[in-house]
């Protein structure tokens, strides 16, 4: 057991420092500083511009996507190392967020299934920030039971001719690529029927639409496809293999685990210590106030500590569990529990969400209306509880109805 | 960095592991609780024996002077198995302090029999209701006798020495606190065993009557000691609430797999499911808060008090929530005298209290984030 860096890691770490205080867009700290869960709003840029201007540099420098291997744009860097940059790059790590499903989820499946002559052509683009992914599971009818998605493919000669919708998918509005899972055979029970592609977004028949959501944002789209034809080449696995494909995808999430994610701890303890209560003294004086922070204080630190061992594990050459879900459905409660709470203590001030007139009113309520997607995107809560049920634990799996049923024998409506 | 036990000490759990389970199986913890004996002797020698008391005692003082990441390992499955001995008292707490104020001579003079426990220790703190706080120490020192009442000191009425924190000062500060080694088979001493809600662990209240005290430390320092103690002692205690509650858990866990309701495995209910999920989940971050303890402990770092503290509220969560929720999925039976739920619901909830209560330490842990930010 031991947290100090070896000389190894102490000089990568010094390395890492120079590079950030020499190359991070500076002028941008103070507003990155502030910047709150949920959405970053910079004043005068947009955040893909400004991220991918940070995301070339990183590249240029060797610090882009750390993991992958060298010829693909990567670093080969170790999961400890990863982890070091992800403390030196600190708040400039906001900045990556449009970049974080290109690196963690589609670019490692791509790597893991397309021709050499594509990942060369492909990968090192993403990891510059050149271009940005997507991912195109979720289907209106298919969010937690993705296997139920019904967009088509179909052969046609070299090609594959593309019909259906997906939802909720990030960034859609601004990516270049995507990866695309769809069902060629709907005769066949329904984890067998399924295919993934990636595509060019901007192929004809392609067409975005953004959704607004609860945070008045759009970070989120509706994806239709009308005939689009996709190139036999860009299959990502076999035909009829494309769930085990997505699992890659989704065990590929897992390996890029940091100690990056979100709680609202640092926010709400600052807040406690600034905002004066009825009696005229910092909020945090208060011993109700303190037994909540004190436990949200250790659920970060519990959720940081289960990071590094997991790294630990896969710096043994581990693969990661599913034991990592925790982290996802700690801090999605956690945000929304100290948004509200937050809002608690500034009284009646707190149903205030204009960041123009004062300090204190926005960030929470931004946090607020943010954390019910953190609770949903990228598997529910209740998902990952049966997961961690499932899979950790060994308990049963769901009753499943439709598992070995072909696809097209599914019914379809409820009451009729 | 690397954040996870050595094989070597992986090695000394599983050991420890295997020799519990065939020493201190639910029927000897029974014999404890049910009152037939005020602590398993035969497990206590045995204990010894295997070099797991002196874990962290040095060679020079009789121990096997391997360390505390060693003995985080030993309290882990001394939780675990519920172990119907002193170990906590005369380890964590004694010893610990012997330790860390003793001079030479008090080390020779007492870790050699800690560490092979022909002499039991514990720490003589509270007295009555309330949290650690210096202006409750009533118990006073003039001339190396003390007199006063302890009540609840844990294994109080089969420990064979107290660290005693008592008044030496009047000012009414801080500094009035020293920390005293006092003989309790000597003059003096009256003891009264009580009723408490886990009874697989002793409890006592002792009187003081102008017994001869040995002081521990300089005068005038024992507070701050007695913190230093405490935070250690919080370290090895949220291991064995770690330990406790993972069994919790592996019980629930089987139960459910067992148990037929409806035609099914109660396992297979999503409402039995996620209660699961949820009890994985607080030990899990309890364990790796624990982790963090352990290292600050072990390496004596600065982020000591924070770890501590941090580990020890996180622990003592977890394990009040595992054992809680292992009897709601064990249904009617888990209500039974006869199923172990109950040995775990009663010592997870003695465990949250023994070293100052949740919301001590939550107020602790605040504090100590607050200043380290000031100091930052
Ligand atoms: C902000 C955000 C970003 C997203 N980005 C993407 C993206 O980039 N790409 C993409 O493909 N998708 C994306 N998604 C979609 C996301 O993966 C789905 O919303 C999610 O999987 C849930 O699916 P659903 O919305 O269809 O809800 P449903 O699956 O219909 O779930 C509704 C409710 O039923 C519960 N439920 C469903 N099944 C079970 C079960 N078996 N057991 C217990 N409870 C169950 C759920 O927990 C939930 O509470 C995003 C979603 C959000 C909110
Ligand atoms: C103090 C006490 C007094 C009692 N007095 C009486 C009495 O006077 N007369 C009498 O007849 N009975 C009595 N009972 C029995 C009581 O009704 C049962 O214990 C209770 O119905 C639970 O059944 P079980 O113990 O078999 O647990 P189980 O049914 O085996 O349940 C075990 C666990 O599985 C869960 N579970 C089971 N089925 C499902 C499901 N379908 N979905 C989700 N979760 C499920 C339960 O919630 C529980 O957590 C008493 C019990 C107690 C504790």
């Amino acid at each position: 057991m031991n947290f100090d860096d070896t000389p190894q890691e102490a000089a990568f770490r010094a390395e890492a420092r120079k590079f950030v205080e020499e190359n991070a867009p500076k002028e941008l700290e103070a507003e990155l500083s502030k910047a709150s869960l949920g959405r970053i709003k910079l004043k005068d840029r947009n955040i893909v511009d400004v991220g991918k201007a940070w995301q070339k540099k990183k590249a240029e420098g060797g610090w882009a996507c750390l993991s992958w291997p060298k010829e693909y744009g990567g670093r080969g860097a170790t999961p400890i190392e990863r982890v070091i940059w992800q403390e030196e790059e600190g708040i400039y790590g906001k900045l990556t967020s449009p970049f974080q499903i290109g690196e963690g989820m589609c670019g490692p499946t791509v790597m893991a299934y397309a021709s050499e002559e594509h990942k060369c052509k492909y990968l090192p683009k993403l990891a510059s920030g050149e271009n940005i992914w997507c991912q195109l599971f979720s289907e209106p009818s298919a969010g937690s039971d993705v296997a139920g998605l019904r967009t088509r493919a179909e052969r046609d000669g070299s090609d594959w001719i593309v019909n259906g919708q997906k939802i909720w998918t990030s960034g859609a509005h601004y990516s270049d690529y995507g990866i695309l899972i769809t069902r060629t055979d709907p005769t066949v029970p329904k984890h067998k029927g399924l295919t993934m592609f990636f595509l060019d977004m901007k192929s004809k028949g392609v067409e975005v639409k953004p959704i607004k959501q609860v945070s008045g944002a759009s970070d989120f789209n509706e994806v239709f496809f009308t005939d689009v034809r996709i190139p036999d080449s860009q299959r990502l696995g076999a035909v009829g293999d494309g769930w085990n494909v997505s699992l890659t995808t989704l065990m590929n999430e897992r390996m890029s685990i940091g100690s990056r994610i979100a709680t609202g701890f640092p926010e709400i303890f600052a807040f406690c210590q600034n905002v004066i209560n009825e009696d005229g003294v910092p909020a945090v004086e208060d011993r109700a106030v303190r037994a909540k922070l004190a436990d949200w204080a250790c659920k970060a630190s519990g959720l940081k500590y289960t990071s590094y061992r997991s790294i630990s594990a896969l710096s043994r050459g581990e693969r990661p569990g599913p034991e990592n879900s925790i982290g996802k459905l700690v801090a999605g409660v956690m945000v929304q529990d100290i948004a509200a709470y937050a809002m608690d203590l500034e009284g009646a001030a707190g149903v205030l969400n204009d960041a123009e007139t004062a300090e204190t009113y926005g960030p929470f309520q931004a946090m607020l209306l943010g954390a019910p997607g953190m609770r949903i995107a990228g598997g529910t809560d209740e998902i990952l509880r049966n997961i961690i049920a499932e899979r950790v634990l060994g308990l049963p799996g769901d009753i499943r109805v439709d598992k070995s049923v072909p696809f097209n024998q599914i019914p379809t409506k409820g009451r009729t | 960095m690397n954040f996870e036990f050595s094989d070597d000490q992986k090695q000394l759990r599983d050991e420890a592991r295997r020799y519990l389970a065939e020493h201190s199986s639910p029927k000897a913890v029974r014999n404890v609780l049910e009152g037939r004996a005020p602590y398993d002797k035969e497990l206590w020698k045995g204990l010894a024996g295997m070099g797991f008391l002196g874990v962290a005692i040095p060679e020079e003082y009789g121990g096997a002077g391997a360390g505390h990441l060693e003995l985080c390992v030993i309290a882990e499955e001394m939780g675990r198995a519920l172990a119907p001995v002193p170990f906590s008292s005369s380890i964590y707490l004694a010893a610990e302090a012997i330790m860390l104020a003793g001079t030479a001579d008090q080390k020779q003079k007492y870790l050699p029999g800690l560490a092979q426990g022909t002499t039991i220790g514990t720490l003589a703190l509270f007295e009555g209701a309330g949290n650690p706080s210096q202006q409750k120490i009533a118990t006073s020192v003039a001339q190396n006798k003390i007199s006063g009442t302890k009540k609840p000191v844990p294994d109080g009425a089969i420990a064979d020495i107290a660290i005693v924190v008592a008044r030496s000062g009047s000012s009414g500060r801080e500094t009035d606190i020293s920390l005293y080694i006092v003989d309790l088979k000597g003059i003096g001493i009256a003891r009264k065993d009580l009723q408490a809600v886990d009874p697989s662990r002793n409890q006592a209240e002792i009187t003081f009557k102008d017994a001869p005290a040995e002081p521990l430390g300089k005068a005038g320092e024992g507070w701050d000691l007695l913190m230093q103690v405490l935070d250690r002692a919080a370290v090895l205690t949220a291991f064995e609430q770690v330990g406790g509650a993972d069994r919790a858990l592996e019980m629930g866990r089987d139960y459910a797999l067992d148990r037929i309701a409806f035609g099914r495995p109660i396992g297979s209910f999503q409402a039995v499911k996620h209660v699961l999920a949820d009890m994985y989940v607080s030990a899990t971050l309890a364990r790796s808060n624990c982790y963090y303890g352990a290292w600050a402990l072990s390496t004596n770092a600065g982020e000591l008090p924070e770890a501590a503290a941090t580990a020890r509220i996180s622990a003592t969560q977890a394990f009040q929530h595992c054992s809680k929720q292992n009897i709601q999925v064990h249904g009617g039976m888990g209500f039974t005298w006869e199923f172990d739920c109950h040995l775990y619901y009663r010592r997870s909830n003695a465990l949250a209290l023994g070293l100052g209560s949740q919301s001590y330490w939550e107020d602790a842990l605040i504090d100590r984030m607050r200043r380290k930010n000031a100091a930052a």
